[in-house]
């Protein structure tokens, strides 16, 4: 019962990190920009959750109303502002920009919320169980989980059966043609990363509200968007959850067997996949 | 006469190549425009000027009256230019109905349900309602062909512009085409097409003007213009004693 209560935890656990992995998904298909600041981004969400759960006296899950628009805010100007002017034939402005904000982020959010691990308090239901046949789960678990599936499935929707979607797909496949046909690649860009950011607003809370987490977390959970984004296959939503997925079984399991494998077990499922199928396991269908 | 497009003094240069030598027209409301040349001579450089994927060195673009020249191509399209490309270049992992959308929500700003209705209505007329749910990169050259007229079209244009756009298709294909865009041009529309296929050319345009090595050398009715001694030697290649 052990092994199927670790699996079951590693599958919820895997929601979390298809979040990580949504917004960096969603850039890259887009503009082809592999966000390195992206796990600090999180993390910045984070705090922002933080100083607004102290401030106002609000449960996390209240804070994602404020911390969702604040993060799309943040994305759109910076997109808007610096991102756009990076993106290009060279692929290693954005990658270098991208890095230097990282460590701008990891620097400031150490000077002003100091290197002290804090944790959003989420309350009774961080405590709270379900009985599922033998099993008992964690409430809390099952929300993230849920609310991964429905983010991603929110997404899918957006991309395929909206307007602002249809201007992501065209852009993405011809950013000149789509210019001529009235889309601003520039305003295109900024509210991809706008959506990207909302995305990583929930995923930066709901991390706060499960674990500890500092100033420098970030580049770890670069890490597991990466890749549970890989092992899904570029550019599918639904493969990149089932990365997600695969990724946090993998670590249950390691953890299951000795519970200092758990971060290592990660990484070696994600080195066999990327050795058997380096284009992911559900790699979208080129046409 | 109303100018939908009044062009002055246009320069374009890469290195020392002048693609655009200070070329001037105006183009009437409702008109349509032929413009030939030999091949670098410099008829695509010009589209991509008045879209706004180039930018010119010096002169003005006057498009309604207002000075576009330092409008981006996407402002210029939601302003009512259009056009479509001599290599088609659909969205190729999108439906047909969905490449022809782009342009009806963005070029045109119509709400989703209107650009629905409208963009159906513009795929019959370019026959491709049959296709609009197919991948456009299913598509064979004449359809994309279309598609690329559908696309521009969905844009609600005022002013299109068509680069080569019956070029490789078959003699059947090419009639069927110049019968779409003379119902086009019966819409009201003004058009400027580049075109090597003389005989389809003519067959709808009121005027039309001569470009070699960025300059313009011609502009009239088209009879005269292509029976003239100058654009035979030039544009037909025949020797000047011939």
């Amino acid at each position: 019962m052990d092994w199927v209560n670790s699996i079951l935890q590693g599958i919820l656990l895997g929601g979390l990190y298809a979040l990580f992995a949504a917004g960096l998904s969603l850039i890259f298909g887009v503009m082809r920009l592999v966000n390195i600041a992206h796990g600090d981004l999180i993390v910045l969400a984070a705090f922002l959750g933080l100083t607004i759960t102290s401030t106002f006296g609000l449960h996390p899950l209240a804070a994602i109303i404020i911390v969702v628009p604040a993060m799309a805010v943040i994305g759109y100007l910076l997109q808007a502002l610096i991102l756009n002017r990076t993106l290009g034939d060279n692929i290693l402005p954005p990658l270098l920009v991208t890095f230097g904000l990282s460590v701008l982020l990891q620097n400031g959010l150490l000077e002003i919320y100091t290197a002290d691990p804090q944790k959003l308090n989420a309350g009774a239901i961080s405590t709270a169980n379900v009985a599922l046949g033998p099993l008992y789960v964690g409430v809390q678990p099952l929300l993230m989980f849920g609310v991964s599936i429905g983010v991603i499935a929110s997404l899918q929707w957006i991309f395929y059966r909206t307007a602002l979607g249809r201007a992501f797909r065209a852009t993405s496949d011809n950013a000149e043609i789509a210019q001529l046909m009235g889309l601003n690649k520039a305003h295109v860009f900024a509210l991809a990363m706008a959506l990207s950011m909302a995305v990583v607003a929930v995923a930066g809370i709901f991390l706060a509200m499960r674990t500890s987490f500092t100033p420098a977390s970030g580049p770890g959970r670069l890490i597991f968007g990466f890749e549970a984004v890989i092992i899904g296959g570029l550019g599918n939503l639904w493969g990149t959850l089932a990365g997600g997925v695969i990724l946090g079984v993998a670590q249950a399991i390691g953890a299951q067997i000795n519970p200092g494998w758990q971060i290592l077990a990660g990484h070696f499922a994600f080195l066999v996949v990327l050795a058997i199928r380096p284009r992911g396991l559900f790699p979208r269908v080129e046409h | 006469m109303n100018a939908v497009l009044s062009i002055s003094s246009l320069c374009k240069s890469f290195g020392t190549v002048k693609v655009a030598d200070a070329i001037s027209f105006d183009v009437p409301m409702g008109q349509s425009l032929g413009i030939i040349g030999p091949n670098g001579a410099g008829k695509t450089s010009l589209f991509n000027l008045i879209t706004g994927t180039l930018r010119a060195d010096s002169g003005s673009i006057k498009y309604q009256g207002i000075d576009v020249s330092t409008n981006n191509s996407a402002t210029r399209c939601r302003a009512g230019i259009a056009r479509s490309f001599q290599i088609p270049q659909p969205f190729t992992a999108m439906s047909v109905f969905e490449n022809v959308l782009v342009g009806a929500t963005q070029g045109a700003g119509l709400t989703q349900r209107e650009a629905e209705t409208v963009c159906l209505e513009i795929l019959t007329q370019t026959g491709l309602v049959s296709r609009a749910n197919d991948l456009a990169g299913a598509l064979t050259l004449l359809e994309r062909k279309r598609l690329e007229l559908a696309r521009a079209l969905a844009a609600n244009p005022k002013l299109l512009l068509l680069d080569e756009i019956a070029g490789g298709l078959t003699e059947n294909e090419c009639q069927s085409l110049v019968a779409t865009i003379n119902d086009i041009k019966s819409s009201g529309i003004t058009i400027i097409w580049i075109e090597h296929i003389v005989h389809a050319l003519l067959a709808v345009v009121d005027r039309l003007i001569v470009i070699d090595f960025g300059q313009m050398i011609a502009d009239g009715k088209p009879k005269p213009i292509m029976n003239s001694r100058q654009v035979r030697e030039i544009y037909m290649g025949l020797d000047a004693d011939a």
